[in-house]
């Protein structure tokens, strides 16, 4: 099972843990991850405007080179996989879009959304199931109580995203099963952490981040899973700090008995 | 109506692609919206302002700044109007002149911590500045 694979600009730097333990799970599963030649940062949020060409180009790249390399394009920070999917769709579906992209960039051969994108959600649940997963795991989680933080780019808009049941989704709760683990379900796991609100507003984003640990400890979580670095940062620098916050792809590895010892890599938490 | 405040709304519902007769008042963009404390100008306000032309008062609007893109209103609005997407249009009406960015490059070392991502300050970048 081969991918070219998405990092983004974070995953390089800040959240390293996130794509490192990602990598490593993918290799000790099988799945090759060939890192796209001369990506480019997505910009981190989609380009809602109609009107905005620039700032979708970058993802439209993404997806040509994936073209042309002739893989689906694997991606794993959640803004990523929100921007990228939309502009995709864009690319699908606006022809007004399409035709202006295409004219701007000069293509050999047009790009008219032919690209698959997919998670490594999606990879780990669609491609290679969790059932088989389960097999794999040679240190289950036993004992632990994770609950899964989804926030909002995996999940809406649910027309474009077609990721999961958008009010009451299930792939986190699924992986944190297959690891043997069990899965803590709470009432804040879609709500907004705050985003990009701490740079303008930190009181706001540490409201809403306190809201959703608070409420993911009151069900009795010890640990808090999520995909993405801005999540990750907020609940973790933001909340309350009862309950350690950390990537997925961190537990998988460690489940599969592959991940990097602790040092350099893991969280100054 | 002033004739520039009717050429911003004509560029507001051209840049959003939101037509805003499909909104039947409902309520629930406002009501499912995780900042709905912090604006002044509601989600499903910016949608009636909007089909009455009265866009230099959404330009003044702090909810311009405090929406966070999560799409709880576009995914939860029954008649599919999008509120984000008008919130965003009206946000770039204000932004991209010259001079209208609210985040400036020199304010953000200050506001930097070790573990800041550096995706938190592209999407305040994009939201914020021009």
């Amino acid at each position: 099972m081969k991918f070219s694979y998405y990092p983004g600009c974070t995953l390089k730097t800040r959240a390293a843990e996130l794509d490192v333990a990602a990598r490593q799970a993918a290799e000790a599963l099988g799945v090759i991850m060939e890192e796209l030649p001369e990506w480019q940062c997505c910009g981190a949020v989609y380009p809602i405007a109609r009107d905005e060409l620039a700032t979708r180009l970058s993802a439209v790249r993404a997806l040509d080179g994936a073209k042309r390399l002739k893989n689906p394009l694997l991606t794993l920070c959640s803004a990523c996989h929100h921007v990228i999917k939309r502009v995709n769709n864009d690319m699908q579906t606006d022809d007004d879009m399409r035709a202006k992209v295409n004219s701007y960039m000069d293509l050999d051969d047009p790009y008219s959304g032919e690209t698959k994108v997919v998670h490594y959600l999606e990879m780990l649940r669609d491609e290679i199931g969790f059932d088989k997963i389960r097999e794999r795991v040679t240190q289950p989680m036993k004992g632990r109580r994770i609950s899964a933080y989804y926030g909002c780019m995996l999940l809406r808009p649910s027309t474009v995203m077609r990721f999961d049941n958008p009010e009451n989704p299930s792939i986190l709760e699924d992986f944190i099963a297959a690891l043997g683990a069990e899965p803590i379900r709470y009432p804040y796991r879609n709500e907004c952490c705050g985003g990009y609100i701490s740079i303008e507003a930190r009181d706001v984003a540490r409201e809403m981040s306190r809201k959703i640990m608070n409420s993911a400890v009151k069900r009795g979580a010890d640990t808090i899973i999520t995909a993405c670095p801005v999540c990750l940062y907020n609940l973790n620098e933001n909340g309350t700090g009862e309950v350690p916050v950390v990537y997925f792809t961190e537990l998988l590895a460690e489940s599969l008995g592959v991940k990097e010892p602790e040092g350099g890599l893991v969280h100054a938490r | 109506m002033h004739a520039d405040e009717r050429k911003e709304a004509e560029t507001i519902i051209r840049a959003s692609g939101v037509n805003v007769r499909k909104c039947m008042k409902c309520g629930k963009c406002s009501a499912t919206c995780p900042n709905f404390d912090e604006m002044d100008i509601h989600p499903h306000r910016f949608v009636s302002m909007v089909e009455e032309g009265d866009i230099f008062a959404l330009m003044q609007s702090k909810s311009l700044w405090r929406c966070l893109s999560c799409f709880a209103c576009v995914e939860r609005c029954p008649r599919g109007v999008e509120p984000a997407n008008l919130i965003e249009a009206v946000r770039l009406e204000v932004i991209r002149p010259l001079a209208g960015n609210r985040l400036r490059p020199e304010a953000i070392p200050a506001l930097l911590d070790e573990k800041i991502p550096q995706q938190l300050i592209v999407s305040a970048f994009r939201k914020y500045s021009k």
